[in-house]
């Protein structure tokens, strides 16, 4: 029996275990200072919702074989310039987050292409180079949101002067679209269905990738390339598949992130946004050769739920205003560094 | 007390409640070579752990039993405990530094040093290398060894049964050593390394060193061992003297059932007498490391199992990889009369040639993937076999995929808990049937299969063999099969082409004489006049 239960613990994984163990904790001291649960645990789901899709971004990367995205930034660019440009031809609505996904999703298709050929490139050292790749072009993008030529009052400083604003609010163009939609009370709390039902969609998609003739030829080229060769694979196209789609899922993942979230945010905001994707998929279960939508799943709710249930935490306990926020910063970013140890996975 | 120098006493060991060594004794005499035989899984490697303390055997309960080393009733717990009393080992896989020169490896952590001027003054973590003294010692390592080379050549480069004497002079250089340990050592050597290898062995056990012999090549055990004890399934079977020991009889102990020795099965030309050219190549040159081939023009009649044979490094190897497109190669090749774009792995693939690889954990499996998965995947790649169109996207139809994988289980025999299983839990001859079996998927004409018995144990070789010659003579395949083991191509092949120096020698057939074989192997046929057939 005792070493069933062993056997149990090793296979589902002694990351997840600590990390649900470390929630389960917060979530009971959660309970014993009497915070509103109802509004937690609609943040978990929430929070949840909104980062599932660049969590999924993780899964085609590390299936063909190059590793964690962490120039997950690139893709996150050209879903912000889908937004910008949809809001400076005055969308709203769902036309405005249709307009901005298919816009974004067409420029993931060319920056993914070119980023996934300069992948090819530097072989066993995508995760570095795809680190710098990211802050370079998103330092790029800087320049872009200062000169870019668009003048709707809705996104330049107030006080006029050139370029866009830090953060742009979507207040009446597709704040919360998804959120809202479907949106029911179960037993007094917010249940985001809409927005689940969209995450789930597309974990749907990529998991019927996975079993179509491409998808399965991406895999061996990530499992074993050499392998994949023999067997009449192109292996450099297929990680090109793979980065174009983790690219695109990128760029779908922000629109999804910022209509939550109710704002844009330009400039240096996107540099680390790779991290909690990362986070998110090893705490999951995933290693930097083996992720599956499950992974995505489990991860991005534990990860999520412990920021969202962390915070009124450290609160309560150190009400001196600045403490509790360093506090937030440490156990995110904390949790995000035990991930990054746990980089060789869950399972062996 | 007793004149062993290691005596293992009623050793058991449990890995989660699954009994691997039952009771095993075993003892060594100083200058005894012991061998210890038996197939893989039989437990070998375990009580090898148990004798070098490894971490493994402690962090799974430990084991029960004693040990006594030179009378002492010993307590190992650290491979560093070890090697202090004296008990070295040389691993199947090789420990060296590649940009190191021999006399650095060998000295490597025990270098001699001198004092400088420095080094008075600051302390001796600055002292300098005595190179004269370490090349002295070197040079007195290699020569015990009968090698003949220079002590200051740098490790890179040089042919592996060189690395294997490098590996043993580092142990031999220790020197309290007592009990050498070699974990399957010929394995990577070719035969005639192996000759020399076996020579050294002899020489270090005449220094009253006592040699324990891992092995599964028993013809090797019957030329060195002093005793011989075979275990099975955790237990042993046997212990022989070399007097009592014969070939058949350590075989029969070790796979528990009667196998007969190898006979030949192939075919006398006038039996075959297809003189149809399925494959043809032209002046074939292929880039792959340490298996050059320079030049290599060959036909391959339908039908028939032609043998590939030589020494390693002379490039047989090379011929198959080249032709299947995984290494850079040049010249013509031409199957069935239509040319085949070489570099172009899916080009051959689809022509209806197919490859199991020599790399079978390398290139030949996905190891994390299901049997089912490894089996299909090539044919579903290159001929859109197991799939189904679902609104204009391939998908793979998992149905008829579980029924093939199913059957192929079934007809070649593997050994597994179901088509789900991953690759990487099967036993090597399984694994090696799951190779077989994904080239099969594909229905080619002609099959090159390289090194098909490397690595795995005598029973399952047997099976391996008798199913190529079951494919070649019931549905008509044509087999190319590269191996090492000349007795291995004698026993199966129509014809067998021997490959000197990246060139083809000459061509054979299998009950040529022994001095024909060692003089084409050699190179020393050119000279001769061609027996081509």
């Amino acid at each position: 029996m005792g070493e069933r239960l062993k056997k149990a613990i090793h296979n589902f994984g002694y990351t997840r275990i600590i990390i649900i163990l470390f929630l389960a904790m917060l979530i009971i001291s959660a309970v014993m200072l009497k915070l509103q649960m109802k509004n937690i645990v609609n943040g978990m789901l929430v929070r949840t919702g909104m980062n599932g899709l660049l969590t999924l971004a993780m899964v085609p990367s590390i299936q063909s074989g190059t590793g964690l995205n962490f120039g997950l930034p690139i893709g996150i660019l050209c879903g912000l310039v889908g937004a910008v440009t949809s809001i400076a031809i005055d969308l709203s609505g769902i036309k405005a987050f249709f307009i901005a996904n298919i816009i974004g999703i067409a420029l993931a298709l060319v920056a993914g292409y070119v980023y996934g050929v300069i992948l090819n490139r530097v072989k066993g050292q995508e995760m570095l180079i795809g680190t710098y790749a990211g802050f370079s072009v998103v330092s790029g993008m800087c320049m872009f949101w200062i000169f870019a030529p668009l003048r709707s009052p809705k996104m330049i400083w107030p006080y006029g002067g050139r370029g866009l604003r830090v953060t742009i609010s979507l207040e009446g163009i597709f704040d919360k679209i998804l959120n809202n939609w479907l949106s029911k009370k179960i037993l007094g709390v917010d249940v985001p269905f809409g927005l689940l039902l969209y995450v789930v969609a597309f974990c749907v998609l990529i998991w019927l990738f996975s079993r179509s003739k491409t998808g399965i030829a991406m895999q061996a080229a990530g499992g074993n390339p050499v392998f994949a060769e023999a067997s009449g694979i192109n292996i450099d196209k297929m990680r090109i598949v793979g980065t174009v789609l983790s690219t695109v899922l990128g760029a779908m993942g922000i629109l999804v992130y910022a209509q939550s979230y109710g704002f844009l945010q330009l400039y240096t905001a996107p540099l680390f946004m790779a991290f909690p994707a990362v986070a998110a998929i090893l705490i999951g279960g995933a290693s930097i050769n083996d992720a599956t939508i499950t992974h995505v799943i489990i991860g991005t709710f534990l990860f999520q739920s412990l920021l969202v249930v962390a915070q009124p935490v450290a609160n309560q306990i150190l009400p001196e205003g600045n403490l509790s926020e360093a506090v937030r910063i440490i156990i995110s970013n904390g949790i995000i560094l035990y991930a990054l140890t746990r980089i060789g996975g869950g399972e062996q | 007390m007793d004149d062993y120098i290691i005596r293992l006493v009623d050793i058991s060991k449990e890995y989660f409640g699954n009994r691997v060594l039952k009771n095993v004794n075993l003892k060594v005499k100083p200058g005894e070579i012991h061998a210890l035989v038996g197939e893989n899984g039989a437990g070998k490697s375990t009580l090898m752990n148990i004798l070098f303390g490894m971490p493994v055997i402690h962090n799974t309960g430990g084991f029960t039993g004693e040990i006594y080393f030179d009378g002492e009733k010993v307590d190992i717990n650290s491979p560093k405990e070890a090697m202090e009393k004296g008990i070295g080992m040389v691993h199947q896989e090789f420990m060296l530094l590649p940009g190191f020169t021999i006399t650095e490896n060998i000295k490597l952590n025990r270098e001699i040093t001198k004092h400088n001027l420095i080094s008075r003054l600051l302390g001796e973590r600055l002292k300098s290398l005595d190179m004269r003294a370490m090349r002295k010692d070197a040079r007195a390592a290699l020569d015990t060894l009968g090698l003949d080379i220079d002590e200051m050549l740098v490790v890179e480069g040089l042919p592996v049964g060189h690395k294997q004497f490098i590996e043993v002079a580092r142990e031999i250089d220790k020197s309290h050593v007592r009990l050498l340990v070699f974990d399957e050592p010929t394995a990577v050597l070719t035969e005639i390394e192996a000759d020399l290898f076996l020579e050294a062995v002899k020489k270090l056990s005449d220094k009253g060193i006592a040699i324990l012999f891992i092995t599964h090549r028993l013809d090797e055990v019957m030329r060195v061992a002093d005793n011989i004890t075979v275990i099975r399934d955790g237990e042993v079977v046997g212990e022989l003297t070399r007097e009592e020991a014969s070939v058949e009889k350590m075989a029969r102990l070790m796979v528990g059932r009667k196998i007969d020795r190898i006979q030949k099965n192939g075919r006398s030309p006038e039996e075959n007498n297809n003189d149809e050219v399925i494959l043809q190549i032209k002046n074939l040159r292929v880039n792959m490391p340490g298996e050059k081939v320079k030049g290599v023009t060959l036909d391959v009649k339908k039908g028939e199992i032609l043998g590939i044979g030589g020494l390693a490094g002379h490039g047989k190897i090379g011929i198959a990889n080249g032709i299947m497109g995984l290494f850079q190669a040049s010249g013509e090749v031409y199957f069935k009369g239509k040319k085949v774009k070489l570099n172009n792995p899916k080009d051959a693939l689809s022509k209806g040639l197919a490859f199991v690889s020599e790399d079978r954990r390398g290139v030949g499996l996905l190891l994390n993937e299901s049997i089912q998965t490894n089996i299909m995947l090539t044919a579903m790649q290159v001929q859109e076999k197991f799939l189904k169109k679902i609104g204009g996207i391939k998908f793979i139809d998992r149905k008829t995929a579980a029924e093939y994988a199913k059957k192929i289980i079934a007809d070649l025999d593997i050994r597994c808990t179901g088509p789900e299983q991953l690759v990487r839990r099967l036993s090597g001859g399984n694994q090696q049937k799951v190779c077989i079996a994904r080239a099969l998927a594909l229905e080619p004409e002609l099959l090159f299969v390289s090194e098909p018995t490397r690595g795995i144990d005598v029973g399952a070789k047997k099976i391996v063999l008798d199913l190529l010659l079951q494919l070649n003579r019931e549905m008509g395949m044509t087999i190319v099969i590269t191996s090492s083991e000349l007795a291995e191509l004698r026993s199966i092949c129509d014809r067998i082409a021997i490959i000197y120096d990246g060139k083809l020698e000459g061509i054979l057939l299998p009950d040529a004489d022994d001095t024909e074989f060692g003089l084409m192997m050699a190179g020393g046929y050119s000279s001769k006049t061609k027996e081509v057939s």
